[in-house]
């Protein structure tokens, strides 16, 4: 029975994502980069998780698989961070509450231990989950 | 090109004299001709008015403050949205219409030529793109001055010399075409949320006064020889009493001569004086100071004003007198915006709703058509509202209807829920002129063209000027049976032709024609020191490099009309 | 030989930074060194000549393959498909310059699209705000010059605007500023200990989500008045504290950024935040200005504003334009299914809407403008890559505080390749023609 924790998702900008985008989204340099969650020490403790580890992220929208690691601007336990991207964007609250907004900061994850499972490509993250089928 | 002629309309050209004859009016590739070949087309404009294609000398239309207004007010947009129609790109917007609106709006009320009252130079690649987008109408704009670090030191230090240099220097890389000066020092003061709020008031570090600035802008417009002249839009606007610095600053063009080959007769132009001319010291006992100082600019032959008359509508004010606009919302709390601009200015942006049953906003209405009513010159004396702040253009034909028929004004005065205080606190009531159809071609194209410097090529219909023509469906022959019909009139034209190209055909827009930009370019002797002054600034304080500073590239200004200034010797 | 190419504008991120070397050889076509750029603004340069650049449309095949097209059949695609589309989206703009987005927006006109841009999941939410209660703001020369009390409110220009607090907020010696990052006192606020924070002579640490409560703390510690002993995780004596920094400044400038447009209170963060701007205002000089991330995502709401007369979530469909966030709002129109075509430029909707609304976009019909790879491309049926604005062409575009600097090419794009106008253009001439629009 895989234990599993629920933090506070937010999603924003890193300079590794912004030279990853600059570099192409085509590159695993973006997978490195972004498809990433960043969290406090605290709660890779409370999950049972070694950090650089691959964990699955579930919200009220959708799932992921992302490599979690320590916290690089913490302390910030209970809240975990995944730079702005596909990855973010497959659990992120797409409620705009009608302002047009989604709800990039502030999603209630449950985040569980995936070491098997593999982190996704950018563009093939968001082919597979559209359903585009690619030649 | 094509010939055109306008045949039995009745003629006003101040320019010529004529006042009301009827005669043909001939284009010819663009100009006015004395002949045209039979080929030529007619347009019959029997029982009409001619007159030469308006020229606006003070609206705010392009730029940095305008669009501001324009994305913080969606609500403008409510009930004046019009479709894409034809030729005409869709648009909207009451008080700041879309650029495509604003050109529309003002050729078919027969417009030829308008002026961006202000253009803050670090925004001047804005300025131009909103212009480039306004269709049909000629236009420039005026960078400000009166608040600018450059000008400021230089004037501490009493050099026109070198703040005549730097001007032209501005003029030249923002493609700007007078010296205008707004809220002089009272702008840069509002950088730290201070003012100065009378001549005599120093500038928080700069030490200088609003007179100093004042009157050394003066001489350094003519020391350059300028088309036009200082414009100024002066301290202490809109507050009751402002009277007196009104006076006190156009008595610093007292003994100054105009110094142009251009035909300019003044050296200070007064902007929208009906928000200077307040006397009382609050909002009750608030009175008019038109006589004082249209009784001033009637013996001071070397100034010319426009009047920004108040339309008694719902509007937007936008200035860059910040710190106005600051207290402004203080009164009315409405949304305010507010943009200081880097050694440069400021602006700030309110909405504001002229109330008739207000009695200020009465009282702010009287004074603006008591003005045009007591200026004995109307060569001098220009028709505006300031566009948005007194009120939207759009509705310059129901001002005209206002100074032309005592009877509109009566009934309007009668509809005022304070209408005893408009009697009391101002002398319109007293006020039985009507402004003829020959004196509103003075205050809306001779006047203004030659103020400008433009007297040689539109505001007239003589031989060799542009061919702006604008007809009106008026006769002067008849009576006005009803004042509503001026209004109607110059709403609509029957026809109007800008630059020989026919633009309006009974109130549509059939045409673009080729508008253009027009700019100042003056030449001077060269100045290492100012230059070397500008490269410290920008390299130490500016937030942009000296390199990427002027407006430069065909896609800013697509079709320039520089006007030379040789201003070497 | 090579050239040097001084006063570059970086096309990056909003602050715009106009003082980049570019060094490219002689011929003009290859870029070797870029100075001055953050390392994300040299990325821009240098991967813009990657060998396995994409430099011609291609077309979806029904076996998921491309097939190479020209630019004119590209362009017929694109004509014919905003020609047929009942409610097309025409979204992006942000990532290219303002003479493109004009033509864009004759295309809109003609086509009767929806349009909108990066605003839509970025700082539309304080357009909203905006058009409630105003803005007091000014230029990044002023904070340079007079600002010496300097706050970051949910936003991380460490990481966003890198050059940002070099260049314009927090180190520059200005003309009333001459001791540099000793005149002035950083407040960061941000729920994580950012590379910002670190920076911060107070950081405080709200708790996610809260930032509503506790700008509203500030403006009532302010004034004096009674608070409770915590407010959105910040103890009231933290509170008041931070208030007396912010007060006892004498020009005073709040950089704002996603933390407040994109959680919860949305629009209603930003209003607050300006409601604290305009208090502070009675005491001392204060103005508020939004960290713009894509370079000319201002253009954008410039160039829309003053052609249609709104800046964002533009409604063309009825011939005259609309506006309703929410409604006319990219991601709710997709996420309704009212769009029927999509049509990408200057953006990545694929990698940064929420996966229901790009799930929309790979339903329909689709082309997608972009040099690079992208998600948005991934989904898309055609992908027409152009020139990198900025790099490749010039153009003009707007700051994050509405400056207007001009882009400059400093090297050739690569053999054949048009620029985002350039393909525009013939878009709405073949677009005029089907239409049999003059």
């Amino acid at each position: 029975m895989a234990k599993s924790i629920t933090v506070n998702l937010i999603s924003g900008r890193t300079i590794q994502q912004g030279v990853a985008i600059e570099s192409g989204k085509e590159k695993p340099s973006y997978r490195t980069a972004c498809g990433i969650i960043e969290m406090d020490k605290a709660d890779l403790k409370a999950l049972g998780a070694w950090k650089n580890t691959n964990v699955k992220v579930t919200s009220a929208y959708g799932s992921v698989v992302v490599k979690a690691i320590e916290a690089t601007q913490g302390p910030h336990p209970g809240v975990a961070f995944i730079p702005m991207g596909p990855w973010a964007n497959l659990v992120v609250s797409d409620n705009t509450y009608s302002t047009g907004m989604p709800t990039f900061k502030g999603t209630p994850v449950t985040i569980e231990v995936a070491v098997n499972e593999p982190v996704l490509l950018g563009i093939e993250l968001v082919q597979k989950q559209c359903g585009v089928i690619v030649g | 090109m094509s010939e055109y002629i306008i045949k039995n309309g009745h003629v006003f050209d101040p320019v010529q004299g004529i006042k009301g004859d009827k005669k043909d009016i001939c284009i010819k590739d663009g100009k006015i001709v004395d002949n045209v070949g039979s080929g030529a087309k007619t347009i019959d404009a029997a029982g009409k008015t001619v007159m030469a294609g308006a020229v606006e000398i003070h609206s705010h239309i392009a730029g940095p403050k305008v669009n501001l207004g324009r994305i913080y007010r969606p609500e403008d947009k409510l009930f004046s949205c019009t479709p894409t129609k034809g030729m005409e790109r869709m648009g909207g917007g009451a008080s700041i219409p879309t650029t495509f609106k604003t050109g529309y709006e003002y050729a078919k009320m027969g417009f030829a030529v308008a002026m961006e009252a202000a253009m803050p130079p670090l925004f001047s690649r804005h300025v131009h793109e909103e212009i480039r987008d306004t269709p049909i109408i000629d236009e420039g704009a005026f960078p400000v001055f009166g608040n600018n670090w450059f000008v400021l030191e230089y004037l501490k230090n009493q050099e026109i010399e070198n703040t005549a240099a730097y001007c032209a220097w501005l003029l030249r890389v923002t493609k700007g075409y007078a010296i205008k000066v707004v809220n002089p020092g009272g702008t840069e003061a509002w950088g730290w949320g201070l003012n100065c709020l009378t001549v005599n008031d120093p500038v928080p570090y700069f030490d200088i006064t609003p007179a100093e600035i004042v009157k050394g802008l003066i001489e350094a417009n003519e020391y350059l020889g300028l088309p036009h002249s200082m414009h100024i839009h002066p301290n202490n606007l809109g507050n009751p009493g402002c009277y007196e610095t009104t006076l006190d600053t156009m008595k610093l063009a007292q003994g100054i001569k105009p110094n142009n080959k251009f035909g300019r007769e003044q050296v200070l132009h007064l902007t929208h004086s009906q928000f200077h001319a307040y006397k009382g010291t609050n909002w009750g006992d608030f009175e008019s100071g038109a006589k004082e100082i249209t009784d001033y600019v009637n013996k001071n032959k070397n100034i010319t004003i426009d009047t920004g008359n108040v339309t008694l509508d719902e509007t937007t004010t936008m200035t860059a007198d910040g710190p106005f606009e600051h207290h402004l919302t203080g009164l009315n709390h409405l949304k305010w915006a507010n943009c200081d601009v880097e050694l440069e200015t400021a602006a700030g942006v309110v909405p504001y709703i002229y109330s008739p049953s207000i009695s200020v906003c009465a009282i702010q209405w009287a004074i603006g058509l008591e003005i045009a009513l007591m200026m004995k010159d109307p060569m001098r004396c220009y028709i505006t509202t300031d566009h948005p702040n007194a009120g939207p253009f759009t509705r310059y034909p129901r001002v005209y209807k206002w100074l032309m028929s005592e009877k509109a004004r009566k009934q309007q005065i009668e509809s005022f829920k304070h209408k005893d205080k408009v009697l009391s606190q101002t002398a319109l009531g007293t006020l039985d002129r009507e402004i003829s159809l020959y004196e509103l071609a003075q205050m809306t194209r001779a006047g203004p063209a030659k103020s400008l410097g433009l007297a040689a090529q539109c505001g007239g219909l003589k031989t060799g000027m542009d061919a702006d023509v604008a007809i009106y469906n008026i006769n002067p022959d008849k009576p006005v049976a009803n004042p509503d019909d001026i209004e109607k009139a110059f709403s609509r034209c029957a026809a109007f032709f800008k630059s020989g190209v026919q633009v309006v055909s009974n109130g549509e827009i059939v045409n673009n024609g080729h508008k253009r930009t027009l700019w100042v370019n003056v030449k001077t002797k060269e100045n290492p020191q100012v230059m070397r002054d500008i490269n410290e600034k920008f390299v130490k304080y500016y937030s942009m490099t000296q390199a990427n500073y002027e407006a430069l590239g065909h896609h800013f200004v697509p079709n320039p009309y520089a006007i030379e200034v040789d201003a070497t010797q | 030989m090579t050239k040097t190419f001084t006063d570059v504008i970086c096309p990056f991120c909003g602050t715009l930074c106009d003082d980049i070397e570019v060094v490219v050889s002689d011929d003009g076509k290859k870029l070797l060194e870029v100075a001055n750029a953050c390392v994300i603004g040299t990325e821009k340069f240098l991967h813009s000549q990657a060998s396995d650049r994409v430099t011609r449309p291609r077309l979806r095949q029904a076996d998921g393959s491309w097939k190479e097209i020209s630019y004119d059949e590209a362009a017929e695609y694109t004509a014919n498909l905003l020609a047929k589309a009942k409610k097309p989206l025409m979204y992006g703009w942000s990532s290219t310059n303002c003479e493109a987005q004009s033509v864009g927006n004759e295309i809109a006109e003609i086509s009767k699209a929806c349009c909108d841009n990066t605003a839509a999941v970025c700082h539309g939410t304080t357009l909203i705000a905006v058009q409630d209660i105003g803005l007091p703001t000014c230029t990044l020369g002023e904070v340079k010059n007079r600002a010496d009390r300097v706050i970051f409110w949910g936003c991380n220009p460490a990481h966003a605007h890198p050059r940002h607090m070099s260049r314009y907020s927090i180190f520059p010696r200005g003309f009333f500023t001459g001791k540099g990052q000793m005149s002035r006192k950083l407040v960061v606020v941000d729920p994580r200990c950012t590379d910002t924070a670190k920076m911060a002579d107070v950081h405080l640490q709200v708790e996610q989500g809260r930032d509503y409560e506790l700008l509203n703390a500030l403006r009532i510690a302010l004034k004096g008045e009674w608070l409770p002993d915590s407010v959105a995780g910040i103890p009231s004596e933290k509170i008041r504290e931070a208030a007396d920094v912010l007060k006892s400044g004498r020009f005073g400038i709040i950089f704002f950024g996603m933390g407040v447009t994109q959680s919860l209170s949305k629009n209603h963060n930003i209003d607050e935040a300006i409601a604290l701007t305009k208090d502070l205002n009675e005491y001392t000089k204060y103005s508020i200005m939004p960290m713009r991330g894509h370079y000319n995502v201002t253009g954008s709401g410039e160039v829309f504003a003053w052609q249609f007369g709104f800046p964002y979530s533009v409604d063309l469909t009825r011939g005259f334009a609309r506006y309703n966030p929410g409604d006319s709002s990219s991601v709710d129109l997709l996420m309704r299914g009212e769009v029927d075509a999509m049509f990408t430029i200057g953006s990545d909707p694929g990698a940064h809407f929420p996966i229901s609304a790009v799930k929309a976009i790979a339903k329909v019909d689709s082309v997608c403008i972009d040099p690079h790879l992208t998600p948005t491309s991934g989904v898309s049926k055609l992908h027409v890559p152009v020139a990198f604005n900025g790099v490749e062409t010039g153009g003009n575009c707007y700051r994050m505080d509405n400056v207007p600097i001009d882009c400059r090419k400093v090297v050739e794009p690569p053999e054949g390749m048009l620029t985002d106008e350039q393909f525009l253009l013939k878009v709405r001439d073949r677009l005029k023609q089907l239409k049999g629009v003059a």
